[in-house]
């Protein structure tokens, strides 16, 4: 008898990188650029290897002109090609926004359907590695807020192999965002998946005594809590919202009426956030299935400061989470 | 350039392009009207005087090219061949306009013809003409885009970035900088430091010439000589037109900012006065031609404000299609 085939272990930068071989291999139509993406192999090494494998046509270094590739993503994608942009950091999605904002979001609408922009724009989000205040922004939350786009962050191996593919298969303006803490986890890829569902949030751990709602990064520090709640007895199921925009309005209620208390861990800025959206949506549609008031973890009001200490305060941390648990189900009383 | 490879000036030619200027003329004089009679409401932008730009440049394109326009757009979109009366219905905000009403006079969008908008950001059509430029390019066919912006569009930074990289890359797009000399109210000479346009695409390796933008023949022979470079796989190319806007920025332009007399003197070098005194001096049309023309003209827009005025209104119950691609059920 045979050993089971053995489970392929690799890391997050590994598993986004065979997503985008794998969509340059399967569809002619499909193209990837951005700044760095060809000869250096990609700001954070996830492109290694593609320019060499496919060639400058369809691995193509741009200039420092985000305004100007994100645009040409969306122009060569209302005209038939499927192209992937990588804007290095979400950073300098800034240079972009008017793109992204006034013509990827808007182009549908405005032609009155008749012009669709099947375009990826991925990039890399987040904070934690001591990078300081410009080079450490989470806007998810910002590009969730706009109709027209559709904002996924895997938080999983598979879903950083597989979100690129249903990205591509989508007809509108995908942003996906990589959480660049997440790189160099290693995982195992789930033997036999060959997609990723982008219209649905997934639980990642099961509890009963409260969910923790999360994405992308952070839904590492919600696992992390959620062991060391569980040594307390403790039971706290995982929510990884997954896809941004839209919302999965759904799953989030199921688990309200599952658990009845309800954290949300968003490393975004409070105000104006996911967590905010999240909030109100579970107030708005699952209000009286809560036993205690929704509670946040998200990114201290400030520029994120480069000492560590000062950065690790600013941020949603497994041990904050877990105190706001405690603190929750204290006052909550015994479920 | 030569001049042995232009066309000649013959009458069946030139009144074509006359007749394709006064459809425009007309069609944006209507405009004022239903603006003041509140039919069109919003921000409206007319070409007034600007005609040769737009009908010149149209007869350097062929089916399989796309063009990339701005919110001053509804002559670029007559010229193309968009059907006047969806036009018109489309300034209405109505159901049977181009967009079904929801884009409205800054955005005219036509699929079928490769009439990508109708942008009211100045310079955000550049970024995307290159890239539309480079799906031509990676397809390997013959297409073309040409890409309309004003001269306000030179001071922003999208200019500059997608000059640089549609000459890196080679890509197929003639950019048509339609040099109006004011950008809102404010003159060329007022915010650029070099107000030679032209000269600015040359410093990004790009083939650039300025045309007398009110000479509907030379815009028409710059723009065909260009387009078949372009069309020749020899990179991008520019032209700046020289042209004046009639009218006001938008309708609420006080137009402060320049004097009658000014405008006076540039109506004299108006693109279908100096085509009609041309074109009698040369014996190839008479006044008669040119009533009839003009009466054809005004049919034509009458017929499309009829078309308008029994469009629908969308539903207010479809008021959040179209924000993503429907697919097909």
């Amino acid at each position: 008898m045979s050993e089971p085939a053995a489970a392929v272990r690799l890391t997050y930068r590994e598993a986004a990188r065979q997503g985008l071989r794998a969509a340059l291999a399967s569809d002619p139509r499909v193209f990837l650029m951005g700044e760095d993406v060809g000869r250096y192999g990609g700001c954070y090494a996830v492109t290694k290897g593609l320019l060499q494998e496919f060639g400058p046509e369809r691995v193509r270094d741009t200039p420092l002109s985000e305004s100007a590739f994100v645009g040409a993503g969306i122009g060569a994608a209302i005209a038939g090609m499927r192209p992937i942009v990588e804007i290095m950091t979400v950073n300098f999605s800034l240079l972009a926004l008017d793109q992204i904002l006034n013509n990827a979001a808007t182009l549908c609408h405005m032609s009155g359907g008749q012009v669709n922009v099947p375009l990826v724009i991925r990039m890399a989000t987040g904070a934690g590695r001591q990078l300081a205040a410009q080079h450490s922004h989470s806007l998810e939350g910002w590009y969730a807020h706009i109709p027209g786009l559709r904002v996924v962050a895997p938080g999983t191996i598979d879903d950083a192999r597989f979100m690129l593919g249903a990205a591509l298969a989508c007809p509108d303006p995908v942003l996906l965002f990589e959480h660049i803490v997440l790189y160099n986890m290693e995982g195992e890829l789930t033997a036999g998946l060959a997609s990723a569902d982008i219209d649905h949030a997934a639980i990642r751990r099961a509890g009963r005594d409260v969910v923790l709602m999360t994405y992308g990064g952070s839904l590492h520090k919600c696992l992390a809590a959620a062991a060391a709640l569980a040594s307390e007895g403790i039971e706290a199921e995982v929510l990884d919202l997954r896809t941004l925009r839209p919302l999965d309005d759904a799953a989030i209620m199921d688990s309200v009426r599952r658990t009845h208390r309800v954290v949300i861990v968003d490393e975004g800025w409070r105000s104006g956030s996911v967590a905010a959206e999240v909030t109100t949506r579970i107030v708005e549609q699952a209000f009286y299935d809560l036993d205690a008031p929704v509670a946040r973890v998200c990114t201290a009001e400030v520029p994120i400061p480069y000492p560590k200490h000062l950065e690790d305060a600013a941020l949603p941390s497994p041990e904050r989470i877990r105190e706001t648990v405690q603190r929750l189900l204290a006052r909550g009383g015994a479920s | 350039m030569n001049p042995a490879a232009q066309p000649p000036v013959t009458r069946e030619r030139a009144l074509v392009l006359l007749r394709d200027m006064l459809r425009i003329r007309c069609f944006e004089d209507r405009c004022v009207q239903l603006y003041g009679e509140l039919k069109i409401r919003g921000f409206l932008h007319l070409c007034n005087g600007e005609e040769a730009v737009a009908v010149g440049a149209m007869q350097a394109l062929q089916a399989g090219d796309a063009v990339v326009s701005t919110y001053r757009e509804h002559g670029h979109a007559l010229a193309r061949g968009l059907a006047m009366g969806p036009l018109m219905a489309e300034l209405y905000g109505k159901q049977n306009g181009t967009s079904r009403g929801r884009g409205g006079s800054m955005h005219i969008f036509d699929a079928a013809s490769r009439f990508y908008g109708g942008n009211a950001i100045v310079g955000g059509g550049l970024p995307v003409a290159i890239g539309i430029a480079l799906a031509q390019k990676l397809q390997h066919g013959s297409g073309i885009t040409a890409c309309f912006f004003g001269d306000g569009a030179v001071a922003e930074g999208e200019f500059h970035e997608s000059l640089n990289l549609a000459a890196l890359w080679g890509l197929p797009v003639l950019f048509l900088c339609e040099n109006n000399l004011y950008a809102m109210g404010t003159a060329v000479a007022l915010v650029e430091s070099q107000t030679d346009i032209a000269s600015k695409a040359s410093a990004y390796q790009v083939a650039s010439r300025a045309v007398d933008g009110m000479d509907v023949f030379a815009v028409a022979d710059a723009a065909t000589q260009a387009a078949a470079q372009v069309r020749a796989g020899k990179g991008p190319a520019f032209l700046e037109l020289r042209t004046y806007r009639f009218r006001g920025h938008s309708m609420f332009d006080a137009q402060l900012y320049r004097d009658k007399a000014e405008i006076e003197a540039w109506q004299k070098k108006g693109p279908i006065i100096t085509l009609t005194t041309r074109l009698k001096g040369l014996g190839l049309m008479n006044e008669d031609d040119y009533q009839r023309l003009e009466r054809e003209a005004r049919a034509e827009v009458e017929s499309a404000v009829a078309f308008a005025e029994r469009g629908e209104w969308e539903p207010v119950a479809q008021l959040e299609r179209f924000v993503y691609a429907e697919r097909p059920q």
